[in-house]
Protein backbone atom coordinates (compact mmCIF):
# COMPACT_ATOMS: atom_id res chain seq x y z
CA UNK A 1 0.00 0.00 0.00
CA UNK A 2 1.50 2.92 -1.24
CA UNK A 3 1.80 5.54 2.21
CA UNK A 4 -0.39 8.49 2.05
CA UNK A 5 2.72 10.48 3.50
CA UNK A 6 6.44 10.22 3.26
CA UNK A 7 8.85 12.11 5.16
CA UNK A 8 12.19 11.49 4.15
CA UNK A 9 14.98 12.58 6.17
CA UNK A 10 13.91 16.63 5.41
CA UNK A 11 16.07 19.44 7.50
CA UNK A 12 14.81 22.94 6.99
CA UNK A 13 16.71 26.22 8.03
CA UNK A 14 14.61 29.16 8.56
CA UNK A 15 16.55 33.22 9.23
CA UNK A 16 19.87 30.96 9.11
CA UNK A 17 18.81 28.83 11.78
CA UNK A 18 18.07 25.26 11.35
CA UNK A 19 14.59 24.59 12.94
CA UNK A 20 14.31 20.73 11.85
CA UNK A 21 16.98 18.58 11.40
CA UNK A 22 16.82 14.84 9.74
CA UNK A 23 12.87 14.34 10.30
CA UNK A 24 11.06 11.30 8.89
CA UNK A 25 8.26 9.36 9.29
CA UNK A 26 5.83 7.92 7.21
CA UNK A 27 1.91 8.19 6.99
CA UNK A 28 -0.40 4.77 5.85
CA UNK A 29 -3.93 6.05 4.68
CA UNK A 30 -6.79 6.33 7.91
CA UNK A 31 -3.61 6.57 9.80
CA UNK A 32 -4.37 9.36 12.75
CA UNK A 33 -1.27 11.18 13.87
CA UNK A 34 -0.48 13.79 15.97
CA UNK A 35 2.26 16.04 15.64
CA UNK A 36 2.88 16.88 18.95
CA UNK A 37 5.78 19.50 20.36
CA UNK A 38 5.96 22.57 22.41
CA UNK A 39 5.71 26.15 21.42
CA UNK A 40 8.74 26.81 18.62
CA UNK A 41 9.40 23.06 18.04
CA UNK A 42 8.67 23.64 14.74
CA UNK A 43 4.81 21.77 14.30
CA UNK A 44 4.13 24.78 11.56
CA UNK A 45 7.45 24.56 10.15
CA UNK A 46 7.06 20.93 9.11
CA UNK A 47 3.65 21.33 8.31
CA UNK A 48 4.08 24.38 6.12
CA UNK A 49 7.29 22.01 3.94
CA UNK A 50 4.61 19.29 3.50
CA UNK A 51 2.36 21.88 2.05
CA UNK A 52 5.50 22.25 -0.18
CA UNK A 53 5.11 26.39 1.17
CA UNK A 54 8.87 26.05 2.47
CA UNK A 55 11.42 24.07 0.34
CA UNK A 56 13.97 21.50 2.75
CA UNK A 57 17.55 21.77 2.50
CA UNK A 58 17.68 18.34 2.88
CA UNK A 59 15.77 15.12 2.17
CA UNK A 60 12.43 15.02 0.66
CA UNK A 61 8.43 14.61 0.56
CA UNK A 62 6.25 12.14 -1.22
CA UNK A 63 2.47 12.45 -1.30
CA UNK A 64 0.19 9.55 -2.19
CA UNK A 65 -2.61 12.40 -3.35
CA UNK A 66 -4.19 15.18 -2.79
CA UNK A 67 -3.65 17.26 0.64
CA UNK A 68 -6.32 18.84 2.58
CA UNK A 69 -4.69 22.05 4.85
CA UNK A 70 -7.00 23.41 8.33
CA UNK A 71 -5.08 26.58 9.05
CA UNK A 72 -5.05 26.99 12.64
CA UNK A 73 -7.44 30.53 12.20
CA UNK A 74 -8.69 32.12 9.02
CA UNK A 75 -7.31 35.49 9.21
CA UNK A 76 -10.41 37.19 8.19
CA UNK A 77 -12.33 40.49 9.06
CA UNK A 78 -15.37 38.90 10.47
CA UNK A 79 -17.30 41.63 8.70
CA UNK A 80 -16.44 39.15 5.20
CA UNK A 81 -19.37 38.65 3.51
CA UNK A 82 -19.38 34.97 2.77
CA UNK A 83 -21.64 32.53 3.91
CA UNK A 84 -19.83 29.40 5.58
CA UNK A 85 -21.32 27.14 2.57
CA UNK A 86 -19.73 29.29 0.09
CA UNK A 87 -17.06 28.69 1.65
CA UNK A 88 -17.58 25.27 1.85
CA UNK A 89 -18.11 25.57 -2.01
CA UNK A 90 -14.25 27.60 -2.23
CA UNK A 91 -13.01 24.03 -1.64
CA UNK A 92 -14.04 22.15 -4.87
CA UNK A 93 -13.56 25.00 -7.14
CA UNK A 94 -11.73 28.00 -5.82
CA UNK A 95 -8.05 27.17 -7.34
CA UNK A 96 -10.40 27.43 -10.88
CA UNK A 97 -10.41 30.10 -13.38
CA UNK A 98 -13.68 31.03 -15.00
CA UNK A 99 -17.16 32.33 -14.09
CA UNK A 100 -18.60 30.85 -10.81
CA UNK A 101 -21.95 29.80 -12.68
CA UNK A 102 -24.11 27.47 -9.84
CA UNK A 103 -24.15 23.75 -10.60
CA UNK A 104 -26.86 21.98 -8.46
CA UNK A 105 -24.08 19.06 -8.26
CA UNK A 106 -21.78 21.14 -6.27
CA UNK A 107 -24.47 22.47 -4.03
CA UNK A 108 -25.78 18.59 -3.69
CA UNK A 109 -21.95 17.89 -2.71
CA UNK A 110 -21.11 20.67 -0.40
CA UNK A 111 -24.80 19.79 1.36
CA UNK A 112 -22.60 16.24 1.58
CA UNK A 113 -19.82 17.97 3.78
CA UNK A 114 -22.14 20.24 5.82
CA UNK A 115 -23.87 17.48 6.93
CA UNK A 116 -20.50 15.04 7.38
CA UNK A 117 -19.56 17.65 9.55
CA UNK A 118 -22.24 18.88 11.60
CA UNK A 119 -22.43 22.33 10.18
CA UNK A 120 -25.92 22.50 8.83
CA UNK A 121 -26.97 24.35 11.34
CA UNK A 122 -24.92 27.43 10.68
CA UNK A 123 -24.38 26.85 7.36
CA UNK A 124 -26.14 30.20 5.93
CA UNK A 125 -24.38 32.26 8.61
CA UNK A 126 -21.31 34.76 7.42
CA UNK A 127 -18.22 32.61 8.64
CA UNK A 128 -16.57 36.02 10.41
CA UNK A 129 -19.56 35.35 13.28
CA UNK A 130 -18.92 31.55 14.00
CA UNK A 131 -17.44 30.45 17.32
CA UNK A 132 -13.61 28.45 17.24
CA UNK A 133 -15.44 25.16 17.12
CA UNK A 134 -18.25 26.18 14.60
CA UNK A 135 -14.92 27.69 11.96
CA UNK A 136 -12.96 24.48 12.63
CA UNK A 137 -15.71 22.59 11.16
CA UNK A 138 -16.59 24.37 8.11
CA UNK A 139 -12.36 24.98 7.64
CA UNK A 140 -12.49 21.08 7.60
CA UNK A 141 -15.34 20.44 5.18
CA UNK A 142 -13.64 23.25 2.90
CA UNK A 143 -10.41 20.68 3.23
CA UNK A 144 -12.49 17.60 2.39
CA UNK A 145 -14.46 18.48 -0.28
CA UNK A 146 -11.97 17.69 -2.67
CA UNK A 147 -11.15 14.12 -1.42
CA UNK A 148 -7.60 14.55 -0.17
CA UNK A 149 -5.77 11.43 1.02
CA UNK A 150 -4.28 13.59 3.95
CA UNK A 151 -5.28 15.96 6.15
CA UNK A 152 -2.96 18.65 8.01
CA UNK A 153 -4.47 20.44 10.54
CA UNK A 154 -2.70 22.75 12.51
CA UNK A 155 -3.45 23.71 15.89
CA UNK A 156 -7.36 22.64 14.90
CA UNK A 157 -7.51 22.25 19.29
CA UNK A 158 -6.02 25.68 20.56
CA UNK A 159 -8.92 27.53 20.80
CA UNK A 160 -11.87 24.88 21.72
CA UNK A 161 -12.98 24.01 24.81
CA UNK A 162 -12.99 20.54 26.15
CA UNK A 163 -16.40 19.13 24.43
CA UNK A 164 -15.43 20.97 21.33
CA UNK A 165 -12.02 19.69 21.31
CA UNK A 166 -13.47 15.90 21.26
CA UNK A 167 -16.61 16.58 19.45
CA UNK A 168 -13.53 17.97 16.67
CA UNK A 169 -11.32 14.48 17.70
CA UNK A 170 -14.72 12.24 16.95
CA UNK A 171 -15.35 13.60 13.91
CA UNK A 172 -11.79 13.56 12.21
CA UNK A 173 -11.31 9.84 13.60
CA UNK A 174 -14.47 9.53 11.45
CA UNK A 175 -12.42 10.94 8.67
CA UNK A 176 -9.76 8.60 9.43
CA UNK A 177 -11.71 5.76 9.13
CA UNK A 178 -12.41 5.96 5.22
CA UNK A 179 -8.83 5.97 4.71
CA UNK A 180 -7.53 9.77 4.93
CA UNK A 181 -4.29 10.08 6.54
CA UNK A 182 -4.80 13.02 9.73
CA UNK A 183 -2.03 14.62 10.66
CA UNK A 184 -3.04 16.97 13.75
CA UNK A 185 -0.54 19.62 15.30
CA UNK A 186 -1.04 20.28 18.70
CA UNK A 187 1.22 21.23 22.00
CA UNK A 188 -0.62 18.51 24.59
CA UNK A 189 -0.66 15.34 23.26
CA UNK A 190 -3.39 14.08 26.14
CA UNK A 191 -6.43 15.14 24.45
CA UNK A 192 -5.48 13.24 21.30
CA UNK A 193 -4.41 10.21 23.18
CA UNK A 194 -7.35 7.93 22.91
CA UNK A 195 -7.86 9.04 18.94
CA UNK A 196 -4.44 8.49 17.80
CA UNK A 197 -2.68 5.57 16.85
CA UNK A 198 0.44 7.35 15.52
CA UNK A 199 2.56 10.39 16.49
CA UNK A 200 5.51 12.50 15.59
CA UNK A 201 7.09 14.08 18.60
CA UNK A 202 9.03 16.96 17.91
CA UNK A 203 11.86 18.29 20.31
CA UNK A 204 15.46 19.92 19.70
CA UNK A 205 14.69 20.40 16.11
CA UNK A 206 14.60 16.34 15.83
CA UNK A 207 11.72 13.63 15.99
CA UNK A 208 10.64 10.52 17.40
CA UNK A 209 8.14 9.03 15.21
CA UNK A 210 6.07 5.28 15.76
CA UNK A 211 3.30 3.77 17.40
CA UNK A 212 2.12 6.39 20.73
CA UNK A 213 2.99 3.99 23.42
CA UNK A 214 6.61 3.20 21.68
CA UNK A 215 7.37 6.81 21.39
CA UNK A 216 6.12 8.27 24.99
CA UNK A 217 8.41 6.71 27.38
CA UNK A 218 11.41 7.97 29.49
CA UNK A 219 14.52 6.23 27.06
CA UNK A 220 13.23 7.81 23.53
CA UNK A 221 11.66 11.61 25.02
CA UNK A 222 15.02 11.90 27.18
CA UNK A 223 17.31 10.85 24.23
CA UNK A 224 15.38 13.15 22.19
CA UNK A 225 15.46 16.42 24.42
CA UNK A 226 19.08 15.30 25.42
CA UNK A 227 18.26 15.39 29.12
CA UNK A 228 16.46 13.44 31.69
CA UNK A 229 12.58 13.29 30.79
CA UNK A 230 9.90 11.79 33.12
CA UNK A 231 7.12 10.41 31.31
CA UNK A 232 4.37 10.06 33.99
CA UNK A 233 1.33 8.41 33.66
CA UNK A 234 -1.75 9.55 35.84
CA UNK A 235 -5.51 8.80 35.17
CA UNK A 236 -5.00 8.10 32.05
CA UNK A 237 -3.12 11.59 31.13
CA UNK A 238 0.16 11.57 30.69
CA UNK A 239 2.97 14.01 31.50
CA UNK A 240 6.09 14.58 30.40
CA UNK A 241 7.95 16.43 32.35
CA UNK A 242 12.27 17.41 32.96
CA UNK A 243 13.23 15.98 36.79
CA UNK A 244 15.50 18.11 38.92
CA UNK A 245 17.99 18.72 35.97
CA UNK A 246 15.38 20.65 34.43
CA UNK A 247 16.36 24.07 32.03
CA UNK A 248 16.77 26.18 34.81
CA UNK A 249 19.28 23.99 37.36
CA UNK A 250 17.05 24.08 40.39
CA UNK A 251 14.70 21.52 41.51
CA UNK A 252 11.51 21.79 40.30
CA UNK A 253 8.46 19.87 38.00
CA UNK A 254 7.34 21.04 34.98
CA UNK A 255 5.63 19.66 32.03
CA UNK A 256 7.61 20.78 29.13
CA UNK A 257 4.90 20.41 26.01
CA UNK B 1 -33.98 80.68 -13.34
CA UNK B 2 -34.59 77.86 -15.03
CA UNK B 3 -34.62 74.60 -12.28
CA UNK B 4 -34.50 71.71 -14.67
CA UNK B 5 -32.21 72.51 -18.13
CA UNK B 6 -33.88 71.06 -21.22
CA UNK B 7 -32.14 68.66 -23.65
CA UNK B 8 -30.23 66.82 -21.09
CA UNK B 9 -29.88 63.62 -23.25
CA UNK B 10 -29.48 65.16 -26.62
CA UNK B 11 -26.91 66.60 -25.83
CA UNK B 12 -23.46 64.92 -27.00
CA UNK B 13 -21.20 65.85 -24.46
CA UNK B 14 -23.62 64.20 -22.17
CA UNK B 15 -24.34 61.39 -24.13
CA UNK B 16 -20.30 60.96 -23.48
CA UNK B 17 -20.11 61.98 -20.00
CA UNK B 18 -22.55 59.69 -19.12
CA UNK B 19 -21.00 56.34 -21.39
CA UNK B 20 -17.59 57.35 -19.51
CA UNK B 21 -19.28 57.54 -16.09
CA UNK B 22 -20.73 54.33 -16.60
CA UNK B 23 -17.65 52.29 -17.81
CA UNK B 24 -15.79 54.02 -15.28
CA UNK B 25 -18.76 53.13 -12.13
CA UNK B 26 -18.85 49.64 -13.49
CA UNK B 27 -15.57 48.34 -13.18
CA UNK B 28 -15.26 50.63 -10.04
CA UNK B 29 -17.90 49.32 -8.39
CA UNK B 30 -17.19 45.62 -8.75
CA UNK B 31 -13.61 45.85 -8.38
CA UNK B 32 -13.45 48.00 -5.36
CA UNK B 33 -15.13 45.56 -3.60
CA UNK B 34 -11.79 43.05 -3.70
CA UNK B 35 -9.92 46.41 -3.07
CA UNK B 36 -11.85 46.71 0.37
CA UNK B 37 -11.58 43.36 1.30
CA UNK B 38 -7.73 42.64 0.60
CA UNK B 39 -7.18 46.33 1.92
CA UNK B 40 -5.79 47.56 -0.73
CA UNK B 41 -7.08 51.11 -0.90
CA UNK B 42 -3.81 52.75 -0.39
CA UNK B 43 -2.47 50.77 -3.30
CA UNK B 44 -5.54 51.96 -5.40
CA UNK B 45 -4.85 55.78 -4.47
CA UNK B 46 -1.06 55.01 -5.51
CA UNK B 47 -2.12 54.03 -8.71
CA UNK B 48 -4.57 56.85 -9.21
CA UNK B 49 -1.65 59.39 -8.36
CA UNK B 50 0.97 57.47 -10.74
CA UNK B 51 -1.94 57.39 -13.34
CA UNK B 52 -1.64 61.36 -13.41
CA UNK B 53 1.45 61.84 -14.98
CA UNK B 54 0.23 59.60 -17.95
CA UNK B 55 -2.50 62.29 -17.82
CA UNK B 56 -0.36 65.33 -17.81
CA UNK B 57 2.56 62.97 -20.35
CA UNK B 58 -1.03 62.52 -22.95
CA UNK B 59 -1.15 66.51 -22.90
CA UNK B 60 1.95 66.87 -23.64
CA UNK B 61 2.68 64.53 -26.54
CA UNK B 62 -0.90 64.97 -28.07
CA UNK B 63 -2.06 60.91 -27.30
CA UNK B 64 -5.61 60.02 -26.06
CA UNK B 65 -5.88 60.71 -22.38
CA UNK B 66 -7.04 57.50 -21.65
CA UNK B 67 -3.35 55.72 -23.33
CA UNK B 68 -1.17 58.37 -20.94
CA UNK B 69 -2.99 57.38 -17.68
CA UNK B 70 -3.65 53.68 -18.45
CA UNK B 71 0.21 52.97 -19.55
CA UNK B 72 1.56 55.16 -16.53
CA UNK B 73 -0.93 53.00 -13.84
CA UNK B 74 0.36 49.79 -15.11
CA UNK B 75 3.57 50.51 -14.78
CA UNK B 76 3.06 51.60 -11.14
CA UNK B 77 1.55 48.69 -10.24
CA UNK B 78 4.28 46.17 -11.87
CA UNK B 79 6.20 48.40 -9.93
CA UNK B 80 4.67 47.71 -6.69
CA UNK B 81 4.60 44.44 -7.29
CA UNK B 82 8.64 44.40 -7.54
CA UNK B 83 9.00 46.58 -4.69
CA UNK B 84 6.68 45.02 -2.20
CA UNK B 85 5.86 41.76 -2.48
CA UNK B 86 7.60 39.88 -0.21
CA UNK B 87 5.35 40.37 3.00
CA UNK B 88 2.24 42.09 3.70
CA UNK B 89 3.58 45.23 5.64
CA UNK B 90 5.93 46.15 2.72
CA UNK B 91 2.67 46.76 0.62
CA UNK B 92 2.03 50.14 2.18
CA UNK B 93 5.10 51.31 2.06
CA UNK B 94 6.05 50.41 -1.47
CA UNK B 95 2.06 52.08 -2.56
CA UNK B 96 4.10 55.25 -0.65
CA UNK B 97 6.87 54.95 -2.61
CA UNK B 98 5.10 54.19 -5.97
CA UNK B 99 2.99 57.53 -5.22
CA UNK B 100 5.80 60.25 -4.20
CA UNK B 101 7.78 58.92 -7.65
CA UNK B 102 4.37 59.28 -9.27
CA UNK B 103 3.50 62.47 -8.53
CA UNK B 104 6.75 64.06 -8.51
CA UNK B 105 6.51 63.01 -12.10
CA UNK B 106 3.55 64.49 -12.81
CA UNK B 107 4.58 67.65 -11.26
CA UNK B 108 7.31 67.87 -13.80
CA UNK B 109 4.99 67.02 -16.48
CA UNK B 110 2.08 69.78 -15.87
CA UNK B 111 4.85 72.50 -15.91
CA UNK B 112 5.61 71.44 -19.17
CA UNK B 113 1.98 71.70 -20.35
CA UNK B 114 1.87 74.85 -19.23
CA UNK B 115 5.61 75.90 -20.62
CA UNK B 116 5.91 74.09 -23.57
CA UNK B 117 2.05 73.64 -24.69
CA UNK B 118 0.26 76.38 -23.13
CA UNK B 119 -1.84 73.84 -21.46
CA UNK B 120 -2.81 76.06 -18.25
CA UNK B 121 -5.92 73.89 -17.48
CA UNK B 122 -4.19 70.89 -17.77
CA UNK B 123 -3.44 70.48 -14.23
CA UNK B 124 -7.17 71.05 -12.81
CA UNK B 125 -8.16 68.85 -15.91
CA UNK B 126 -6.10 65.65 -15.17
CA UNK B 127 -5.78 65.91 -11.41
CA UNK B 128 -9.99 66.40 -10.71
CA UNK B 129 -11.23 65.77 -14.13
CA UNK B 130 -13.60 67.82 -17.06
CA UNK B 131 -16.23 65.36 -17.87
CA UNK B 132 -18.12 67.43 -20.15
CA UNK B 133 -14.91 68.69 -22.19
CA UNK B 134 -13.94 64.99 -22.50
CA UNK B 135 -12.84 63.78 -26.51
CA UNK B 136 -15.85 62.76 -28.33
CA UNK B 137 -14.22 58.76 -29.01
CA UNK B 138 -13.12 58.07 -25.49
CA UNK B 139 -17.00 57.16 -24.43
CA UNK B 140 -16.72 53.91 -26.64
CA UNK B 141 -13.36 53.61 -25.60
CA UNK B 142 -14.08 53.52 -21.80
CA UNK B 143 -17.19 51.30 -21.70
CA UNK B 144 -15.17 48.91 -24.55
CA UNK B 145 -12.67 49.11 -20.95
CA UNK B 146 -15.06 48.26 -18.50
CA UNK B 147 -16.20 45.33 -20.65
CA UNK B 148 -12.96 44.17 -20.79
CA UNK B 149 -11.92 44.54 -17.11
CA UNK B 150 -14.96 42.99 -15.97
CA UNK B 151 -14.63 40.22 -17.83
CA UNK B 152 -11.35 39.78 -16.44
CA UNK B 153 -12.79 40.04 -12.90
CA UNK B 154 -15.36 37.57 -13.37
CA UNK B 155 -12.91 35.25 -14.59
CA UNK B 156 -10.55 35.83 -11.49
CA UNK B 157 -13.70 35.57 -9.20
CA UNK B 158 -13.41 32.48 -7.28
CA UNK B 159 -9.32 31.98 -6.82
CA UNK B 160 -9.19 36.47 -6.09
CA UNK B 161 -12.06 35.41 -3.77
CA UNK B 162 -10.27 32.74 -2.03
CA UNK B 163 -7.00 34.09 -2.02
CA UNK B 164 -8.32 37.48 0.00
CA UNK B 165 -9.91 35.52 2.22
CA UNK B 166 -6.74 33.65 3.66
CA UNK B 167 -4.15 33.52 1.33
CA UNK B 168 -2.44 30.37 3.06
CA UNK B 169 -5.21 28.56 2.41
CA UNK B 170 -5.51 29.15 -1.43
CA UNK B 171 -2.03 28.32 -2.24
CA UNK B 172 -2.44 25.24 -0.40
CA UNK B 173 -5.67 24.78 -2.38
CA UNK B 174 -3.57 25.06 -5.37
CA UNK B 175 -3.71 29.12 -6.25
CA UNK B 176 -0.73 30.38 -7.56
CA UNK B 177 -1.33 33.62 -5.03
CA UNK B 178 1.58 35.63 -6.51
CA UNK B 179 0.15 35.34 -10.12
CA UNK B 180 -3.35 36.42 -8.93
CA UNK B 181 -2.05 39.44 -7.03
CA UNK B 182 -0.37 40.89 -10.01
CA UNK B 183 -3.80 40.05 -11.99
CA UNK B 184 -5.68 42.07 -9.42
CA UNK B 185 -3.39 44.69 -9.39
CA UNK B 186 -3.27 45.05 -13.05
CA UNK B 187 -6.98 44.86 -13.21
CA UNK B 188 -7.22 47.64 -10.49
CA UNK B 189 -5.23 49.77 -12.81
CA UNK B 190 -7.70 49.33 -15.42
CA UNK B 191 -10.54 50.69 -13.12
CA UNK B 192 -8.53 53.20 -11.53
CA UNK B 193 -8.00 54.94 -14.96
CA UNK B 194 -11.22 54.71 -16.15
CA UNK B 195 -12.64 56.46 -13.01
CA UNK B 196 -9.83 59.03 -13.55
CA UNK B 197 -11.62 59.54 -16.64
CA UNK B 198 -14.60 60.40 -15.00
CA UNK B 199 -13.46 62.46 -11.93
CA UNK B 200 -9.71 62.92 -12.51
CA UNK B 201 -7.26 60.99 -11.17
CA UNK B 202 -7.25 62.44 -7.47
CA UNK B 203 -11.02 61.52 -7.05
CA UNK B 204 -11.02 58.20 -8.16
CA UNK B 205 -10.56 56.49 -5.48
CA UNK B 206 -13.85 58.20 -4.32
CA UNK B 207 -15.79 55.66 -6.80
CA UNK B 208 -13.35 52.44 -6.10
CA UNK B 209 -13.95 52.83 -2.35
CA UNK B 210 -17.12 54.42 -1.77
CA UNK B 211 -19.69 52.27 -3.60
CA UNK B 212 -17.83 49.37 -2.72
CA UNK B 213 -17.64 50.04 0.98
CA UNK B 214 -21.22 51.03 1.19
CA UNK B 215 -22.43 47.56 -0.96
CA UNK B 216 -19.74 45.26 1.76
CA UNK B 217 -21.95 46.92 4.48
CA UNK B 218 -25.61 45.71 2.78
CA UNK B 219 -24.69 42.69 0.75
CA UNK B 220 -24.66 38.90 1.96
CA UNK B 221 -22.34 38.01 -0.86
CA UNK B 222 -18.70 38.77 -2.27
CA UNK B 223 -20.52 38.56 -5.64
CA UNK B 224 -23.95 40.67 -4.66
CA UNK B 225 -22.09 43.18 -3.04
CA UNK B 226 -19.79 43.53 -6.43
CA UNK B 227 -23.33 44.15 -8.32
CA UNK B 228 -24.19 46.51 -5.66
CA UNK B 229 -20.95 48.46 -6.12
CA UNK B 230 -21.49 49.00 -9.53
CA UNK B 231 -24.97 50.02 -9.33
CA UNK B 232 -24.84 52.36 -6.69
CA UNK B 233 -21.73 53.38 -8.52
CA UNK B 234 -23.57 54.09 -11.57
CA UNK B 235 -26.11 55.80 -10.03
CA UNK B 236 -23.51 58.22 -8.57
CA UNK B 237 -21.69 58.75 -11.58
CA UNK B 238 -25.03 59.04 -13.96
CA UNK B 239 -26.74 61.52 -10.80
CA UNK B 240 -23.54 63.23 -10.75
CA UNK B 241 -23.54 64.42 -14.66
CA UNK B 242 -27.24 65.22 -14.76
CA UNK B 243 -26.96 67.20 -11.84
CA UNK B 244 -23.54 68.98 -13.00
CA UNK B 245 -25.99 69.54 -16.12
CA UNK B 246 -28.60 71.48 -14.10
CA UNK B 247 -26.04 73.52 -12.57
CA UNK B 248 -26.01 75.44 -15.60
CA UNK B 249 -29.46 76.84 -14.90
CA UNK B 250 -28.49 77.68 -10.82
CA UNK B 251 -25.53 79.89 -12.28
CA UNK B 252 -26.29 80.82 -15.62
CA UNK B 253 -23.87 80.21 -18.33
CA UNK B 254 -21.29 78.03 -15.59
CA UNK B 255 -21.71 74.17 -15.47
CA UNK B 256 -20.45 73.15 -11.70
CA UNK B 257 -17.45 70.44 -12.18
CA UNK B 258 -19.10 67.14 -12.20
CA UNK B 259 -16.74 65.42 -10.06
CA UNK B 260 -18.19 67.51 -7.36
CA UNK B 261 -21.72 66.52 -7.71
CA UNK B 262 -20.22 62.59 -8.02
CA UNK B 263 -18.38 62.65 -5.23
CA UNK B 264 -20.59 64.10 -3.32
CA UNK B 265 -23.25 61.67 -4.07
CA UNK B 266 -20.60 58.99 -3.16
CA UNK B 267 -20.57 60.34 0.10
CA UNK B 268 -24.15 60.43 0.50
CA UNK B 269 -24.59 56.59 -0.87
CA UNK B 270 -21.93 55.63 1.82
CA UNK B 271 -23.66 57.64 4.70
CA UNK B 272 -26.91 55.62 3.75
CA UNK B 273 -25.63 52.64 3.93
CA UNK B 274 -23.88 53.20 6.84
CA UNK B 275 -27.26 54.50 8.66
CA UNK B 276 -29.32 51.35 6.90
CA UNK B 277 -26.70 48.95 8.37
CA UNK B 278 -27.01 50.20 11.51
CA UNK B 279 -30.71 50.86 12.02
N1 LIG C 1 10.16 32.94 8.95
C1 LIG C 1 10.98 32.53 9.95
N2 LIG C 1 12.26 32.96 10.01
C2 LIG C 1 13.07 32.55 11.00
N3 LIG C 1 12.73 31.69 11.96
C3 LIG C 1 11.47 31.22 11.95
C4 LIG C 1 10.52 31.61 10.95
N4 LIG C 1 9.36 30.98 11.19
C5 LIG C 1 9.56 30.25 12.29
N5 LIG C 1 10.82 30.37 12.74
C6 LIG C 1 11.41 29.69 13.91
O1 LIG C 1 11.29 28.31 13.70
C7 LIG C 1 10.98 27.66 14.91
C8 LIG C 1 9.77 26.76 14.70
O2 LIG C 1 8.65 27.56 14.49
P1 LIG C 1 7.20 26.93 14.25
O3 LIG C 1 6.28 28.05 13.99
O4 LIG C 1 7.31 25.87 13.25
O5 LIG C 1 6.91 26.30 15.69
P2 LIG C 1 5.57 25.65 16.20
O6 LIG C 1 5.92 24.31 16.76
O7 LIG C 1 4.52 25.67 15.16
O8 LIG C 1 5.21 26.63 17.39
P3 LIG C 1 3.76 27.04 17.98
O9 LIG C 1 3.33 25.93 18.90
O10 LIG C 1 4.06 28.28 18.77
O11 LIG C 1 2.83 27.27 16.84
C9 LIG C 1 10.77 28.73 15.95
O12 LIG C 1 11.92 28.75 16.76
C10 LIG C 1 10.62 29.99 15.17
O13 LIG C 1 11.22 31.03 15.88
MG1 LIG D 1 2.61 26.65 15.00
Amino acid sequence: MTPALNVEGISVALGGREVLRDVGFSLAPGAFCGLIGANGSGKTTLLRTILGFTAPSAGRVTLGGAVGYVPQKLQLDPDMPIRARDFVELGLNGHRFGFPFPSRARRARVEELLSAVDAKTFADQRIGELSGGQQQRVLIAHALIREPKLLLLDEPLANLDLRAAAEIIALLKRVAAQGVAVLISAHDMNPLLRAMDRIVYLANGRAASGKTQDVVRTEVLSALYGYHIDVIRVHERILVVAGEHGAHGHEHVAAIP
Amino acid sequence: MMLLQPGFLASVPVQNALLIGAGAALLSGAAGVFTVLRSQSFAGHALADVSSAGGAMAYLLGISPLLGFFSLSVLGALALEVIGTRRAAERDLAAGIVLGAGMGGTALLLYLDVTVKGSAGAAVSVMFGSLFAAPPGLGVAVALGALAGLLGLGLIYRPLLLASLDSELAKADGVNTRLLGTAYLLLLALAVTLSAMAVGAILSTALLIGPAAAALRLAHSPAAAMGLAALLGLFCAWGGVWLAYQSYGWTPGHVWPVSFFITALVLAVYAVASLVRRG
